[in-house]
């Protein structure tokens, strides 16, 4: 038996583990973290600051009346209360997170540094425009970029997020419809899109036209041609994401393109699902006009646990007279930054403005270190690898999960229904919150609509074979489990995450959305209550 | 290419695998007509060395903050961000998570929203806040879309005070809504517009900014009373979150929703983003605000945990009929601005825009000793609107050929109005020292000659 210096066994096996909570509430390196108004004072403070002298302020009658009642954390605990907090999540760079149409790829650190080098990070966007020289040429150099790689002639570059990005298109859009004095008040949108497409739509006060998809997961040029007809002279775009959110890429689009150009319309594409085709299709020789591309997707700035994300917005020759501002025009061999209408030129008619200042630069920088590392041939290898590794997956487990279009080859994510656990019990949210216990982050759940208990994997092209295999062995032990009807491996998983399920009905009947401090009725019946 | 974990020889039994000769036969749905072989005119891959090399070069072209003596604010400030911020939004568990969708394995994310919302509402003095907006800008846009719902009406009215650019975010959205109507009052450097006149019974909202683009405090009790006469509500700006460590919150002065940049804390200023919107309203609104809210509830074990709720206002639940259409927000820079938040403390927010206040107050009474300047605010926090005997904006061109970074023409944002083409609006902050200020004057005496 090996034994340490204090003469105490340390092999396994030597002493049964013990059945019981901790005092503390941790497991030893999984931590329980109070929020910072029940750890903080009002009497330290973790920024050393002096105060001014004696003067006189020039509030008016302005002065803060009312309290401030926050408390404050000294530098080593503020360190512990988010390194303990960010032990509770999942993440890219801790495993595998096959989140369907969120292309969940790596995030390479040297755009983190170059993000961060002061003539970037430490600029601001209204000093004057001869100081900054640079900050135009990385974004002239980002929007070169972009519009090669899609095959456009223009692009908005300030929208701030996909959604924005999106509602930047249709903005373009509208206004164009405008300015040739029409009136076009629908948007077709097909069923399996995005929730923000006809968020967005509806947003400028467009009309939702819905159009369902064919039996194999994709869109009818046919049944866009109907609606059309129903809606004569009234259609004003059609929003298509491609591939599709069916992992899908949409093989009659330039029928679909052509169908909508006869009628008037205009093409907006959900780029969301770009890092398929980069370097294998441009979306302007497919017929679009307006397509948004997420740089915290395709061009791996990282998500942030929700942001901040990026979405520029290419557009074809017809819209881009309509482009916001503010825009960077290419004069010769000069860069000329547009920020105001008495700046246009004839030709130039923005719709307005999406956004303060210039657009998500940080993020411009992340996304043209990418670029550059990659080069044309890295980034076309890259979507091969993300196609090859979603197809993969998807015979690595077809035999035993369902696909709901056939065993037909899928883009860079596959898509499976809930028909093969069925009569097991198990539903596909405890399917995948058993994941969670294999330590693995869930696929896209739910989503697209059109498909039953829907499983949408994207393992994106960071993934290794091993990581793969790996990956394909859990699902398919998953899959003979939930067969075998070993049913409390799924119904109350997850067994081993920080937190078990979550009440999220309580949570939207009685939000709780802020910290208050307890009152002496809060406390009692919980002590009661042990 | 050193990103790619896949060998040839993988590639090659991973095609063999999925059954195909080749991986061109993957992408055969794609008409062949828009097939690539190639990109063309784009560089190939490089190392590490070389991008560094390629994007240092232009990022030295550009003159940096903290390399001159620094005044420029107008809804983006130079602060100093303790180091510990930068680290700790930079560990992987947060830099690399998404949207935190399945909460079991995010309550880190989960838990820094749900503090950042408590100390917005605390800050703005209101009841909610939500988990952020884009940035200042586009959440005032929000907050107008929201104010409608609200009210059933469609007639924004918007201070003169209210950053140009954030007015021209509002007014491209409601531009474009039908019967949305946008009544922009003009420039108003010293906050002496009488906007009460403006509200009536077709008013959906009033906005307005204090502090205001030109630095002037502006009194929002009687707009916020005038409002609720007409029901109407006032939505509060600012783009300046540190002010609201010396000013009264807009939430104690009546406001309905209270909108603005939190860029100040812990954020740098990257040329303009990315930023973080705050966002704030009453309880009985929150149904109708924008944006993803995160809440708390237990777990099945009754512990304490958190959740994003109220989603059956968002646009993957109710898609045509969501209250917005955003998706992602602001996640990472929430965090930098509540870690910010977490060091300084309620004690240490006032005592930073103290410092601010008096740095401000020093450079006020500097400049205006300089013959012909004029400061036009009286009561102002950290920025105020100087006029100079010239044309602005070449006033601060030759400032800049002096080493000196001394504000924003206001013509740059407002061009072609004679009254505004002398006024500049100066920002000091914390990181000014006594040499920033006198080199400014120094330097604009000069300039002004």
């Amino acid at each position: 038996m090996s034994m340490n210096t204090q003469g105490r066994p340390t092999a396994p096996g030597t002493a049964d583990a013990p059945v019981h909570t901790t005092f503390t509430g941790n497991k030893a390196l999984n931590m329980e973290e109070p929020l910072i108004f029940e750890i903080g004072r009002s009497d330290i403070c973790g920024v050393d600051l002096d105060e001014p002298e004696e003067f006189t302020p020039r509030l008016g009658s302005h002065a803060r009346q009312s309290g401030l009642d926050l408390p404050a954390l000294s530098e080593p605990e503020t360190m512990r209360h988010y390194v303990r907090m960010s032990r509770n999540n999942y993440a890219i760079d801790s495993g595998l997170y096959p989140l369907g149409s969120c292309t969940m790829k790596h995030n390479p650190r040297l755009n983190e540094k170059m993000a961060r080098v002061p003539g970037f990070a430490d600029v601001h966007p209204l000093q004057p425009v001869s100081t900054v020289p640079g900050a135009f040429e990385v974004i002239a150099e980002l929007a070169d970029w972009l519009m090669k790689l899609t095959g456009t002639s223009a692009v908005a570059m300030s929208p701030k997020a996909g959604a924005h990005g999106e509602q930047c298109g249709m903005m373009a859009i509208k206004k164009a419809i405008m300015e040739k004095g029409e009136d076009r008040s629908i948007v077709l949108v097909p069923e399996s899109a995005h929730g923000t497409n006809p968020a967005t739509a509806a947003l400028l006060g467009f009309k939702v036209v819905s159009i369902p998809a064919r039996d194999n997961g994709t869109v009818d040029p046919s049944a866009v041609i109907e609606k059309i007809k129903e809606n004569e002279g009234k259609v004003a775009a059609l929003m298509l994401t491609n591939p599709n959110t069916c992992g899908l890429f949409e093989p009659d689009i330039i029928a679909i393109a052509d169908a909508i150009h006869e009628a008037g319309a205009y093409f907006y594409c959900d780029g969301a699902n770009f890092n398929a085709i980069v370097g294998k299709a441009k979306p302007g020789d497919l017929g679009v006009d307006a397509m948004h591309i997420n740089l915290h997707k395709t061009f791996s700035t990282p998500h942030g646990g929700g942001g901040p994300g990026s979405g520029p917005v290419v557009l074809s020759e017809r819209l881009a007279p309509y482009a916001p501002l503010p825009f960077i025009r290419q004069k010769d061999d000069a860069l000329e930054v547009v920020e105001t209408e008495t700046q246009l030129e004839p030709g130039e008619v923005p719709f307005g403005r999406m956004t303060a200042f210039h657009g998500q630069m940080g993020m411009f920088v992340r996304a043209l270190s990418y670029m550059l590392s990659h080069g044309s041939d890295g980034l076309k290898q890259a979507s091969e690898d993300a196609v090859l590794n979603a197809n993969y997956v998807r015979v690595g487990l077809q035999d035993l999960m369902t696909l709901p279009y056939g065993e037909n080859p899928c883009m860079h994510e596959v898509l499976f229904d809930d028909t093969f656990l069925k009569d097991t019990g198990v539903t596909t949210l405890d399917f995948a919150k058993a994941m969670i216990d294999e330590g693995y982050h869930p696929m896209t759940m739910y989503f697209p609509l059109v498909v039953h208990g829907a499983m949408l994997i994207e393992p994106t092209e960071s993934e290794s074979l091993a990581s793969l295999d790996l990956f394909v062995a859990t699902l398919r032990d998953l899959v003979m489990s939930a067969k075998r009807g070993e049913t409390q491996r799924f119904e109350g998983a997850p067994y081993l995450a920080p937190r078990r399920r979550l009440d999220e009905t309580q949570a939207a009947r009685k939000p709780i959305l802020r910290w208050t401090p307890p009152t002496p009725t809060d406390v009692e019946p919980k002590a009661a209550a042990e | 290419m050193r990103y790619l974990p896949l060998s040839d020889s993988d590639r090659a039994n991973m095609l063999a695998q999925v059954g195909v000769g080749t991986i061109d036969e993957l992408f055969a749905d794609i008409p062949e007509s828009a097939r690539l072989k190639e990109l063309e005119n784009l560089p190939r891959r490089k190392s590490e060395m070389e991008v560094e090399r390629h994007l240092n070069k232009l990022a030295s072209k550009n003159t940096s903050a903290s390399s001159v003596p620094f005044f420029v604010g107008a809804g983006a400030y130079k602060h100093h961000v303790p180091s510990t911020v930068d680290h700790l939004i930079q560990r992987s568990e947060f830099l690399t998570s998404y949207t935190p969708y399945q909460p079991e394995i995010t309550q880190g994310t989960l838990q820094a929203l749900f503090e950042f919302q408590t100390q917005v509402a605390e800050l703005t003095g209101m009841e909610v806040a939500n988990a952020s907006m884009y940035d200042g800008s586009t959440g005032t846009a929000e907050a107008v879309l929201m104010a409608h719902r609200v009210t059933r009406k469609k007639k924004a009215v918007l201070s003169g005070g209210l950053h140009p650019q954030y007015r021209e975010v509002v007014e491209g959205i409601t531009s474009q809504l039908p019967g949305g109507e946008v009544v922009s009052l003009p420039a108003d450097p010293m906050g002496t517009e009488d906007i009460l006149a403006q509200i009536d019974d077709e008013t959906s909202c009033v906005v307005v900014q204090s502090p205001s683009f030109y630095g002037q405090l502006i009194d929002l009790k009687p707009i916020a009373d005038k409002a609720h006469q007409h029901k109407a509500l006032l939505i509060a700006v600012f783009t300046e979150v540190v002010s609201l460590g010396l000013i009264e919150s807009p939430g104690a002065q009546g406001a309905d929703i209270v909108v603005g940049e939190g860029q100040s804390l812990g954020n740098p200023l990257t040329f303009g983003g990315p930023y973080v919107g705050l966002f704030a309203t009453r309880q009985k609104y929150v149904r109708n605000m924008p944006g993803r809210v995160c809440g708390e509830t237990v777990d099945a074990e009754g512990k304490r945990g958190f959740v994003l709720t109220l989603s059956t206002r968002e646009q993957h639940i109710r898609r045509d009929k969501a209250t917005s259409n955003i998706c992602t927000n602001s996640g990472l820079c929430c965090l930098a601005f509540s870690i910010h938040m977490t060091l300084l403390g309620g004690s240490g927010l006032s005592r930073l825009a103290r410092i601010n206040h008096a740095n401000a107050i020093k450079l006020a009474d500097a400049l205006a000793a300089v013959d012909g300047v004029e400061v036009l605010n009286e009561a102002f926090f950290n920025e105020f609107t100087i006029k100079v005997p010239a044309n602005a904006n070449d006033v601060i061109e030759a400032l800049a050929v002096n080493g000196v970074l001394g504000g924003l023409p206001v013509s740059r944002l407002e061009p072609g109005q004679s009254e505004l083409e002398n006024l500049i609006v100066v920002a000091s902050t914390e990181v000014n020292t006594d040499e920033d200020r006198a080199a400014f004057v120094e330097a604009l005496k000069e300039v002004l000659g």
